[in-house]
């Protein structure tokens, strides 16, 4: 730091809510970007003492981990349900649930839906990344039709494995949600457009509103086997035409 | 004289070349250098063209950068 000038400010830093330890997800993944927008929303916001997190099953399993505030581990799949008794006991808590696709759309489907339903006063984080990282690279409930995974070696197929579920039009069906939006963090422009969503959905929550959906289009370089820069590019050019991005529902 | 400064966490960095290709002023670049873990880190190849736009930092997945803008007296900071 010595050999800065003294008109040099530091304008961007570590949130205070994100911990100081190493991410052990894979270069380029989205899941830790995901993390530090979560982490400076909490900072923000100033409700670090009162937010808890409930992790998923998957790569971000170790979700607890990284944020400086409560957090606990669900089922695989079960994280809404979870979240749904922490916030019914403790409604001055500030609960958010981070999923995968995996998670939150194929294990978890009862679960997320029907928190959804009854429009639990929680906030949900849906990384939707198209694959099964942690397992391998397996296909998903949200893969692409014609999208390769290690269990679609010829690409997906629509009469042997559906069609990609689009879990936010889903719920932005229901009339409890107050707040349902996909997102995504491949440019400059989207990466700040999802802290202005995950943040209104916070702040959503903060006023007791209800239940909202952050769905986030994220990579996988690893399971998709791209370099993290043609994930990016990837994104941008093929999954926004299945996924479109945009607010679907804001009640607030 | 640059407007602005980046500091790396070397030993977090997993060479995944978000930073350098979202720098609009293409001031980043691979060093050849070999962290801990043997990922090839980033380093300010130009530095005197960096303006402190925090594009890297707000793009780093492991949250290995600091950024550091000069500001004129009277001006208040903002976090990205």
């Amino acid at each position: 730091m010595s050999v800065m000038t003294p008109k040099m400010v530091k304008v961007f830093e570590r949130p205070r809510s994100l911990a100081d330890i190493e991410f052990t997800y894979c270069p380029g993944c989205h899941h830790g970007l995901i993390t530090r927008i979560i982490a400076q929303v909490i900072d923000e916001l100033g409700i670090q003492e009162r937010t808890v997190v409930v992790g998923p099953v998957g790569c971000s399993v170790f979700v607890y981990q990284w944020f400086r505030c409560d957090g606990i581990q669900s089922a695989h799949g079960r994280a809404c349900a979870v979240a749904t008794g922490i916030k019914r006991v403790n409604p001055d808590l500030i609960v958010f649930t981070y999923q995968g696709d995996g998670d939150l759309a194929a294990i978890g489907t009862a679960e997320s839906i029907h928190a959804a339903n009854r429009g639990e006063n929680i906030t949900v984080i849906f990384i939707n990344n198209q694959i099964y990282g942690m397992t391998g690279g397996q296909m998903a409930p949200t893969t692409l039709i014609g999208q390769w995974a290690t269990s679609c070696p010829e690409g997906r197929d629509a009469g042997l494995a559906g069609y990609p579920i689009r879990f936010a039009e889903i719920v932005a069906q229901l009339d409890a949600p107050v707040y349902v939006t996909r997102q995504s963090l491949y440019d400059q422009k989207r990466i700040r457009a999802t802290s202005r969503a995950i943040k209104k959905a916070f702040q959503y929550q903060v006023e007791g509103k209800g239940y909202s959906l952050v769905e986030i289009l994220a990579n996988c370089p690893t399971s998709w086997h791209m370099k993290p820069v043609e994930s990016n590019r990837w994104i941008a050019d093929e999954v926004v035409k299945v996924f479109p991005l945009g607010d679907l529902v804001d009640r607030g | 004289m640059p407007k602005g400064m980046v500091l790396f966490d070397r030993e977090r960095c997993k060479g995944c070349g978000l930073c350098i290709a979202v720098c609009p002023r293409q001031v980043l670049s691979y060093s050849g250098e070999y962290n801990q873990r043997g990922y090839n880190v980033t380093r300010m190849e130009d530095p005197d063209r960096c303006t402190g736009c925090a594009f890297c930092a707000l793009t780093c997945p492991d949250v290995t950068i600091e950024v550091y803008r000069e500001i004129s007296p009277g001006k208040g900071r903002s976090n990205g």
